[in-house]
Order: structure tokens, then C-alpha cells, then sequence
């Protein structure tokens, strides 16, 4: 269909054709989540974390990021939420599912490590960890780098907001805004209210996690994450700061937490949290972005497609259990032992 | 003759100036001071950090991860148990992730009793660390050896722990470095800080050369085939000059192992040694409960039991909350001299 209308947020508006781009991937996404979520119910894989409620923001995150290898691109020190970000940025959702199904052709961790803990060096996409905001304290090493680099990279680190408890958030405000060294470091926090089953007001006293930035001098904007189109502009503006100012900025963005934290509480959707995918869906039909037709077209592909995604993957292989020591140390010309990689013990009889 | 803790800011001069080493990083490790044992005066990467262990390693592994070659230091070892999961992940970033990433960092760090140190500067952390698979970790006895596994860590692709002997840091060695200047009060002259202003001092470096020990390989300091005792940093010279004592007064021929690699160490040298002399006693300063020097000892019970002549035994530090300031409490906390000689003299004299 042809763009009639464009969406508008207060004074920011997205283009017809860009929205139903984000739309498009935000149902991926979430039927990518969904369908993972069955997975963890039926067998097919054991733990879910992820991230559906989030999609709006990851996607415009995703699609903005400056993707590639090295210092001159953007660095993802991501969080386990992160996977519409990840489809938006290309990663077909067949290699979630890979991890999912813990195959030997996850080409994140070989079936190692939980579902959307990625990692692509393509892509400059860091392991992500399950301990919480560690991560912080790694995006400044990436962002020094970057700025002795020269060019406009930046380093994105993204967590949730119960993590921003850790001293490993202050760690990252104080290291990224030294003086004389402040560092393009664009901190994101996805603030859906939640801590596992604690809840952020019985906490945190402070109204906005942005304002711990301001005595470091560290900008910041709240923005409402269910709004592709505020969230687009939001993104844009801090991006374009850190690109611009080689310094940090703080993006404080309010999401939902649709299924729980994770499958240990059952992952069951929950009904009293805005869904960023229908609050789109509805919106782009008053504005005559899409009619009901496109909308359901697009469901039923993106079904489809995981649908046929999770097919292949339960017809790939397991790894082997020679592969458990695999990948531990990369070769080494110094190492007497190990010149290669870690097999077992020093000396001892080499496992077959 | 340089000191060991003049050999590892040669070795550092060395990595910066011919083997890539980008930052010389932590807590008082640039100008003015140049480190609390004086380790990075002069260097020219080197720089201050906050006063915070947790981003000091996230930061190394930033660097790491954006193509730098950092080496980072904590202060005391004393004050890195709060980065433990950090290390934890820095050790398995290339697994968890099937291989996206390396992670060449590392990480200095004095370590063990000797100085007086009292609860929180006398800790040993080798036992810790060699828990933490995806790590290497050694701990020199002599400079010209720091000088050369300094060397290997720099250029291994995988993190690296060096854990260097406080009570050892300013002994000096009996080997010149390769290209060190004879005359250590010439070495004085050129390469340390002068004390009081030294805001206008330069080094002047030695034409120092490339010199690398290969990571698990041990140093068989003295030959013998009455017993083996394998050390590592501050205790091998007290193992050493007891066999000396004992060569001379009792006739006994002890092997003396210098491990120098924690991890991974050099099984095959032990065991040659322990197959000659059907005698093994481990020496460390480490406290006694889940000691490294256990694991040594359940390899030579597990594949050498029928092969030993008398009870394999490990000598170490007492398991107590901490090291006391009252020199009677150190002396008679972690081993010293006298009762290093006595565990050997009985390891010798034992009938089976």
C-alpha cells in the first residue's frame, strides 16, 4: 500500500513507510517471544527471559544503530531484553530460536548460554551476561576507545532499571564523565517498574533514574517506550549528542513487562500493562498509516516465518561433548599448555 | 641487577613501546606517583583511574573488546575480591560467546604476606583465581622471570593474572635482563622517579629486548633426587635456601620447582621430578581450606599413589580470618623459613 499519513507524537511525526517498517519488526519480535515462551513450556527449551512490552524502543534503538566491526561503529553492551533490537538490526529470528533450542548452530553461544544472551562481533554486539549491570562497567573501556579512535562511534549500554541499584551504574556515570574525559557513552535504562517481583516504588526513592546523571553532567530525557515515534526522536537526539558531544547522555525509557520477568514466573501475560504492539496497531489506523488488512497480513507472515524458523531448528544438531571445553582460551604462541585451546587438565590424558 | 618490580615496569615499557599495550591503567598507577610499588613511573600509557576496582576491570575489558591491549592493576589483591564476578566473566567471555570474542587484558596485582601488611594487605589470591577458568595466572619468584611472563601475558590472547609477590617486589634478582645495564645504581638512575618533585623527570629506558617465558612452564631452580618441592613467589626463595641449608648440613639433594604459571602449570615437570625423587611437598602462603596446593596434591595421590615413597603434603597458611599486624602472628600464620626446612627435613627422613 502507498504512505498516506505520517504518525505524529506532540511535535515529532515518523513517515508512513518508516512506521510500518518498525511495525513490521515489533511483531516479529513479538511473535519471535511468544513462540520462545512455548518453547520453554513444551520442552523444546528450557529457560525464557526476554523481552516483549519493549519492542517500540528496541526496534527504533536497532534500526539506528551505527552497525559494523571495530571502534569507528557502535558498541551494544546489551541486556537479555534486547531482541527486538537485535531483529531490527538484521539477526534473523532463527538464531534467538537457535539459542533457544540450546543447537550447536546458536552462532551466539554454541547452546550455552540462556535465550537472548547474544553476542556478534559483526556487529560489535558484546556477550551478554545474566548478571546484572556489569555491563555498565565495560561500556566506558569501549567508549575510550572510540574516542581516542576519533569518528562518531558511540558505546550504547542498556540495562533494566531495579539494575541501576548496583554501584556498577555509578561506576559507569563517574568513569564516562571524568574531566577532561568525558566519554560517548549513551546510557539507556528500560524502566518497566520491575524487579523480578519487586516493585520499583518500594525501592527507589528518586523520581527519575535520569536525574542521577545531573551531578556528573550527564544529560538526560525520560521517554515514553511504548511510542515508536517519541521513542524514534529520543533515541535520534541522544544519539546524535553522544555522536556530536564525544560525551555521555542518559535515556530513561518507560516500557511494560508483558509476560513477567521470565519464565520461573511462569511467563504469563499480563493484562493491566500498555502493549506497545495494539497501542500501534490502533494508531496507525486513525492516522491511515495501514488498514486492518495490512495488519493482519503482517501477523500471519511473521507467524509464519517463526513458525518455519523453529522447524529447522529442531532439525539441527545438539552440540557434542567434546565441545564442553571448546572456545576457552583463543591460541596463544606463549602457551606451553595450551597453545591452542583449553582440552583438560594439564598433563592429563586428553578426553576422546 | 633490577629489582622484580623494576623488571615489570621494564616489561611494561617493553609491551608499550614494541608489543601494542594501548593502557597501563588503576588507582595512583600514572604520574605522579607511578604506583604504590612504584611498578608504572615513566610509562608513557599510564594513567589514573577512580577509586574503583569493579570499573577498573570493566574497563579493561572494554578496552579489550574495542581492540586495545590494556593492563590494568588493582591495588592489593586485598582489594579485588569485590571484582570477582568480573573476572569470573572477563575468564569466560570467548567461551560463553562460542568464540565472538577475545579478551586480551591484563591484570596485575601484589599479592601475598611479607610487608607487614596486617588484615588487608597480606591476602593471597592465587587459590581464588585459579578457580576461575578461561584465566592464566602466574606469580614470579625473580625478576628476570617477571620480566619474561610479563612479556608472554602482554602478548597472550586470553586474561591474564599476575599476581606479584609484595614481600619480593623490591629484592633483586641475580640475572641481568636482556639489555639491562650491569650496574643496578646506573639502573636507579635512569628509570626511577626521583623522590619529591618529579614533575620534570623523565625515564631513560635501557635498550631492553624481547624476552618471553612461556606460560606453564616451571623453573627447576636446584636438582636433586631425595625429595621435590615445588613454590611460587614469596616462599620458592625460602624453599630454596632451606635445601641449600639442608644440602649442607644433612647431605639431602632436594629438586626445587619454581611453578612461576598457577595456571595452567607445568604438570609434566612435576611429575618427572616426583617419578625421580618419590617425594612431593607443595609450598604455598595461600590459607589451608580449599588450597591450590590441594589440587597439585590430589593429582599425585589420584595418579601417583603407588609411586610415592612417603606422604605427598602441602605446607600453606593457617585457615584464619586474616594475617596479624604483630609479627607473631604473621611468622606463625603463613610459612617462613623455619618451618618450610622442617616439613622438607621430614618429607626426606619419612620411612614408608
Amino acid at each position: 500500500m502507498t504512505a498516506v499519513a505520517d504518525l505524529r507524537t506532540g511535535r515529532f511525526s515518523l513517515p508512513a513507510d518508516r512506521v510500518r517498517e518498525i511495525y513490521t519488526l515489533m511483531v516479529r519480535a513479538r511473535k519471535l517471544e511468544e513462540r520462545m515462551i512455548k518453547m520453554s513450556k513444551s520442552g523444546e527449551g528450557y529457560f525464557w527471559i526476554g523481552g516483549p512490552g519493549e519492542e517500540a524502543f528496541n526496534v527504533c534503538l536497532g534500526l539506528q544503530v551505527k552497525k559494523g566491526q571495530g571502534p569507528d561503529y557502535d558498541y551494544l553492551h546489551l541486556h537479555y531484553r534486547n531482541s527486538a533490537t537485535m531483529l531490527a538490526m538484521g539477526m534473523e529470528p532463527i538464531d534467538a530460536m537457535r539459542q533457544m533450542a540450546m543447537r550447536r548452530t546458536d552462532p551466539h553461544s554454541m547452546g550455552r548460554n540462556f535465550v537472548g544472551h547474544f553476542a556478534r562481533r559483526e556487529w560489535n554486539v558484546l556477550p551478554v551476561s545474566s548478571v546484572i549491570e556489569i555491563q555498565y562497567t565495560m561500556a566506558p573501556g569501549t567508549a575510550l576507545v572510540q574516542k581516542r579512535h576519533g569518528g562518531d562511534g558511540i558505546s550504547i549500554v542498556v540495562g533494566g532499571d531495579a539494575g541501576t541499584a548496583e554501584g556498577d551504574f555509578a561506576s559507569c556515570m563517574i568513569w564516562s564523565s571524568r574531566p577532561g574525559q568525558r566519554l560517548p557513552v549513551l546510557m539507556i535504562v528500560m524502566n518497566n517498574h520491575w524487579g523480578i517481583s519487586t516493585a520499583a516504588e518500594t525501592q527507589h526513592g528518586e523520581e527519575h533514574i535520569i536525574d542521577r546523571g545531573k551531578p556528573f553532567g550527564i544529560p538526560g530525557e525520560v521517554v515514553d517506550g511504548c511510542d515508536p515515534v517519541a521513542s524514534w526522536h529520543a533515541i535520534a537526539r541522544a544519539m546524535e549528542y553522544c555522536r556530536r558531544e564525544r560525551g555521555p547522555f542518559m535515556l530513561e525509557a518507560l516500557v511494560s513487562r508483558l509476560h513477567g520477568h521470565s519464565s520461573s514466573s511462569g511467563a504469563v501475560r499480563v493484562e493491566n500493562e500498555p502493549d506497545c504492539v495494539t497501542i500501534l496497531e490502533q494508531r496507525m489506523l486513525e492516522a491511515g498509516v495501514c488498514d486492518r488488512t495490512y495488519i493482519a497480513h503482517v501477523h500471519e507472515t511473521e507467524e509464519a516465518g517463526i513458525e518455519q524458523a523453529l522447524e529447522q531448528v529442531l532439525r539441527e544438531p545438539q552440540p557434542d561433548p567434546t565441545d564442553v571445553p571448546r572456545f576457552t582460551y583463543a591460541p596463544s604462541p606463549v602457551d606451553a599448555v595450551y597453545p591452542q585451546d583449553y582440552d583438560d587438565l594439564p598433563g592429563r590424558r586428553r578426553s576422546s | 641487577m633490577a629489582t622484580l618490580v623494576q623488571a615489570v615496569r621494564m616489561a611494561l615499557h617493553y609491551g608499550e613501546t614494541h608489543l601494542g599495550v594501548t593502557d597501563i591503567f588503576g588507582e595512583d598507577v600514572g604520574p605522579p606517583l607511578g604506583g604504590v610499588f612504584t611498578a608504572t613511573q615513566g610509562l608513557k600509557t599510564a594513567w589514573n583511574s577512580p577509586l574503583d576496582e569493579r570499573g577498573i576491570v570493566g574497563t579493561a575489558m572494554g578496552i579489550a573488546y574495542a581492540g586495545g591491549r590494556p593492563v590494568a592493576e588493582i591495588q592489593f589483591c586485598d582489594y579485588g575480591f569485590n571484582t570477582i564476578d568480573l573476572l569470573k566473566v572477563a575468564g569466560n567471555q570467548r567461551w560463553a560467546s562460542a568464540g565472538n570474542y577475545e579478551m586480551p587484558l591484563v591484570l596485575m596485582t601484589p599479592s601475598g604476606s611479607g610487608i607487614r601488611g596486617s588484615l588487608y594487605h597480606s591476602h593471597s589470591f592465587e587459590s581464588w583465581a585459579s578457580r576461575l577458568a578461561g584465566w592464566k595466572i602466574f606469580m614470579p619468584s625473580r625478576p628476570l622471570d617477571a620480566y619474561g611472563l610479563m612479556l608472554s601475558a602482554i602478548v597472550d590472547p586470553n586474561p591474564v593474572l599476575a599476581l606479584l609477590p609484595k614481600a619480593l617486589l623490591r629484592v633483586r634478582g641475580d640475572e641481568l635482563l636482556p639489555g639491562e645495564p650491569e650496574d643496578p645504581e646506573q639502573l636507579k638512575a635512569m628509570i626511577d622517579a626521583p623522590v619529591g618533585d618529579r614533575s620534570a623527570w623523565q625515564p631513560q629506558w635501557p635498550p631492553l629486548e624481547e624476552y618471553f617465558i612461556p606460560l606453564g612452564k616451571a623453573r627447576i631452580c636446584r636438582e636433586g633426587a631425595d625429595a621435590t618441592v615445588v613454590s611460587y613467589g614469596r616462599t620458592l626463595p625460602l624453599c630454596e635456601r632451606a635445601a641449600d641449608e639442608l644440602w649442607e648440613e644433612r647431605g639431602l639433594r632436594f629438586e626445587v620447582i619454581d611453578l612461576r604459571t598457577i595456571f595452567p602449570y607445568d604438570w609434566e615437570t612435576i611429575r618427572t621430578s616426583l617419578l625421580k625423587t618419590g617425594r612431593i611437598l607443595f609450598v604455598n602462603e595461600d590459607t589451608e581450606v580449599t588450597n591450590f596446593g590441594e589440587h597439585l596434591l590430589r593429582r599425585v595421590v589420584e595418579e601417583h599413589f603407588y609411586d610415592v615413597l612417603a606422604a605427598p603434603r602441602v605446607l600453606q597458611g593457617k585457615h584464619v580470618p586474616g594475617i596479624g599486624l604483630n609479627q607473631i602472628y604473621e611468622q606463625n600464620t603463613v610459612p617462613q623459613l623455619p618451618q618450610i626446612r622442617q616439613a622438607m627435613l621430614e618429607l626426606a627422613m619419612e620411612e614408608p
